[in-house]
């Protein structure tokens, strides 16, 4: 059996989306947690999630590069497109889709045993990509650029990971996540564990990223929506806590003009 | 099989620097490898359980084929003639291991009100660390330590001292000799003790505040909030911290053989020289001569094996339900 | 109310009482250590000197003469058994911690619960049966074999709760990088595991180094200077029951000195552990 899916990136060159959910749906055990979610993503653009907690919007996020899945119970159907291929056909390996689906989490999570330097190069280093040393400092160097943390950490790259500041785990996180190169980075709540300053530096480092990687961030922080993002969409849960998108769009239509009266609810802050 | 690899063909059209995210084939091998051995490692552990029962239910075959169910309750053991029973080594096993859970379970649980209700932290922290400590020391000094001081003590102190004002009562009757069943029975109770404690210490620090709250603003003091509310929410619990303890005792072997006296004799009298299933079998088993004597010997391990397993079953059983009745509660 | 103060001070009393009951048996198990412990070392401390831990036991009569033999013993013994369990009962842990979630991982769990409680003698049974008898000779690597089964459930068990112990979003982490399940576990999961295994590990060594009986008919003991593992060896636990059931006053003496040096090496091992176990805590 050949798979070429996953590396055919050349099969949807005719279209400018980089991802696409296709009627998502998720469960935990019984449960459902969110319903038919369908989104473009455009590429190299900043997509914002929003809704209230509960919504549904982090487990959406996590069925876009499959990490949904690795809770006891979980389940999820559905179709995502990552250039045009299902990354849920039973044929693609979830392992090799997340390796270009890349992930920040809510919380810093860098590698507790590892140091600064061992953090970034983890991806690269563990997947196979490569073992020279000096490749995989250049690597790191580079991605400590893009996440605009290389300078506070140039001088102490050995030093453990956890002896940084909240904000600086962050960013190192993302290094970590570009340091694979990936064609889509999935944000969920990046910052609400942050102070403002470290907040307002990975707004910024977010803008140059779209340069080259489709972003999707989950935020519950209408302004942080409104500053960063291209498209937004909205999310709400019905009765029984199951979510589903209630309107996306551009996000200055969204903010100026929405369409449907419980996005302008949520948006005016009359709820959530 | 191929569906984690991806072919040789499609890594040579891709790009190269898509191609390296796809699994190597020497990573796809590390992989199933690491599942492999994991599943391994957990079938030699299955195995060597199995194996364990096997082999004590073939090693002891003969003597179950000579002696049949009769085995648990004849009386008779005698190598010479090749009779083999298995009361007189049940019963002293049976009463050294109850002398033991009756103290050690009266000492153990006060021990562990004391030290979760009522010590300040200054005085549970360094005794809750002793007791856990003898939990740790091992059974060849207890040993060591029975034989040569507690059994001296009880022989020239306590049993004449038991012997002057309850020897009416058959239990405290016969001839005193320092080792025997009670000496064996205290022993065991000194080396379960830290069980019973540090188990049920931790169950009662796991009963909810508000429920010792609830108590004291009805009136109640401490005292009857420790022994009338917080104990019996953690009595399932307690019970099988209990079950677990009285394990251990059944099938503890050196320490016990060391005070026991080894008579294979079932006597009224607690004073009187005893044996248990464990101690016979580590005092026989590499003197035994005939291969049925050895098959006796066998089976008797068997019987301790059976016994320790149903015994831990049902503590798991007990512990399990009520920290599953704790769970359900918001 | 002169009856309700009544009632309240003895329902005082009762409660002081109480406390003072459940207070004496606290200090009554505490105490019996210390009193154990203080006749071991002081009984211990005269028997031990240079020639106790560095020369072979001497015949009966002979005065003088150590437990060299049983030390060496000891630690081979030990050591092969934690060779023989520590890939057994770590990896089974890694299988609960990782794959852990129908109903066999279930029966493992379950097996492994049991057998922490099936007597030490009944292994040693176990052990005899399969590596003695049919070949017709005690041997160390027979007595090994008995203390690596001795140590699997705890090893198994601690294995599994540090892997579990390691937070979610650690894990998480690792997946989102695309890393297999063997690079998340090997690169990740088990660094950040490691102290609590070894805490595990230490703590398992020193379950068996203390324990005797199914030495008995496994190591079975011996005069001499044994390294070969495929031989009886004289292991000190079992040198200390030998002695303290002789009639040789001698002995007696020597059973206190190897007792002070196992319970020091208990006491070393339970200690390491606590320490392997704060250096987890400052981990995360």
């Amino acid at each position: 059996m050949q798979t070429t899916i996953v590396t055919a990136k050349t099969v949807s060159t005719s279209t400018d989306i980089a991802l696409s959910a296709r009627s998502v749906s998720a469960w935990y055990g019984a449960k459902q947690a969110i319903r038919g979610v369908s989104l473009d993503f455009i590429k190299n653009s900043i997509t914002a999630i929003m809704g209230p907690s509960g919504c549904g919007k982090t487990t959406f996020l996590r069925c876009l590069n499959r990490i949904h899945e690795s809770a006891l119970t979980a389940r999820t159907s559905g179709e995502v497109l990552l250039d045009g291929v299902n990354i849920y056909d039973p044929e693609v390996n979830p392992v090799v889709t997340r390796r270009r689906i890349g992930m920040v989490f809510q919380r810093p999570n860098p590698f507790p045993t590892m140091s600064i330097l061992e953090n970034v190069i983890a991806g690269p280093r563990y997947t196979g990509m490569t073992k020279d040393p000096r490749e995989l400092r250049e690597i790191a160097e580079d991605a400590l650029r893009r996440a605009a943390v290389y300078d506070e950490v140039a001088d102490k790259l050995n030093s453990p990971a956890l002896a940084l500041s909240g904000g600086q785990q962050q960013r190192l996180c993302i290094a970590r996540a570009l340091a694979l190169q990936p064609d889509v980075l999935l944000m969920d709540e990046p910052t609400s564990a942050l102070d403002p300053l470290s907040t307002l530096k990975i707004e910024e480092l977010m803008e140059r990223l779209a340069a080259d990687v489709t972003v999707i961030i989950v935020t519950h922080n209408l302004q942080q929506a409104a500053r960063i993002s291209h498209y937004t969409g909205f999310m709400l849960g019905d009765e029984n806590r199951v979510g589903s998108v209630v309107e996306f769009g551009p996000t200055e239509r969204i903010f100026t003009h929405p369409k449907d009266s419980r996005t302008e609810d949520y948006i005016t802050g009359r709820f959530g | 099989m191929s569906i984690e690899l991806d072919s040789p063909r499609s890594v040579a059209t891709a790009s190269g620097r898509l191609s390296q995210r796809a699994l190597t084939t020497r990573q796809a091998i590390a992989d199933r490898l690491f599942r492999i051995s994991l599943v391994a490692a957990t079938l030699v552990f299955v195995a060597i359980i199995g194996g364990l029962f096997v082999e004590l239910v073939q090693g002891s075959w003969d003597s179950i084929v000579a002696f049949g169910p009769a085995f648990l309750w004849s009386s008779e053991w005698n190598p010479v003639t090749n009779h083999f029973g298995a009361l007189p080594f049940i019963f002293g096993t049976v009463v050294s291991s109850a002398i033991a859970i009756a103290v050690a379970g009266v000492v153990g649980i006060s021990a562990a009100v004391f030290l979760a209700e009522f010590a300040p932290r200054a005085v549970a922290r360094p005794i809750s660390f002793l007791i856990e400590l003898l939990a740790a020391v091992p059974s060849v000094v207890f040993g060591l330590w029975g034989l040569f001081v507690l059994a001296p003590i009880l022989g020239h102190v306590a049993d004449p001292f038991l012997q002057r004002y309850f020897g009416f009562l058959p239990i405290f009757s016969g001839t005193i000799y320092g080792i025997g069943l009670l000496t064996a029975g205290l022993l065991l109770a000194l080396m379960i003790v830290p069980t019973v404690a540090a188990i049920a210490r931790d169950l009662i620090l796991a009963v909810p505040n508000e429920l010792r709250e609830a108590s004291i603003s009805l009136g109640a003091t401490r005292w009857e909030t420790a022994t009338r509310v917080v104990l019996p929410s953690a009595r399932a619990g307690i019970l099988g911290a209990c079950v677990l303890a009285l394990g251990r005792a059944l099938g503890e072997t050196i320490a016990v053989t060391m005070v026991i006296g080894n008579r294979p004799a079932i006597s009224a009298s607690l004073f009187a020289p005893a044996y248990t299933l464990s101690s016979v079998i580590a005092n026989e088993f590499t003197e035994a001569t005939s291969s049925l004597y050895l098959s006796a010997l066998l089976e008797l391990g068997l019987i301790l094996f059976i016994i320790s397993v149903a015994v831990n079953g049902i503590a798991r059983l007990m512990m399990w339900s009520m920290l599953r009745a704790q769970g359900r509660r918001p | 109310m002169i009856a309700g103060d009544r009632l309240g001070s003895s329902r005082r009393v009762a409660g002081l009482a109480g406390v003072v009951l459940t207070g004496f048996c606290s200090a009554l198990a505490a105490g019996l250590l210390i009193l154990l412990l203080g006749y071991v070392v002081v009984q211990g401390w005269s028997a031990i000197n240079p020639s106790f831990i560095t020369q072979l036991p001497h015949p009966v009569g002979v005065s003088g003469g150590g437990v060299a033999n049983g030390i060496v013993g000891t630690v081979i013994v030990v050591g092969l058994a934690t060779l023989i369990s520590v890939p057994i009962g770590v990896l089974t842990g890694l299988y609960l911690a990782v794959y852990g979630r129908g109903i066999a991982a279930e029966l493992v769990r379950f097996l492994a619960e049991v057998l922490s409680g099936v007597p030490s003698i009944a292994i040693g049974l176990f052990a005899y049966t399969i590596l003695v008898k049919p070949f017709a000779h005690f041997s160390a690597l027979s007595a090994a074999f008995a203390f690596a089964v001795l140590m699997l459930p705890l090893m198994i068990r601690t294995s599994e709760e540090a892997v579990r112990g390691v937070p979610t979003s650690i894990r998480e982490g690792a997946l989102a990088l695309g890393l297999p399940d063997y690079g998340g576990v090997m690169h990740v999961v088990l660094p950040a595991a490691r102290p609590l295994i070894v805490t595990g590990l230490l703590l398992s060594i020193a379950r068996v180094t203390g324990e005797t009986a199914p030495l008995l008919f496994t190591a079975f003991g011996s005069q001499f200077w044994e390294v070969n593992p495929t031989n009886p060896m004289a292991v000190l636990a079992l040198q200390i029951f030998t002695y303290a059931i002789s009639p040789y006053d001698d002995w007696h003496r020597q059973a206190w000195g190897g007792a002070l040096l196992l319970i020091l090496a208990v006491l070393v091992l339970n200690i390491g552990a606590r320490i392997a176990l704060a250096g987890r805590t400052k981990k995360f």
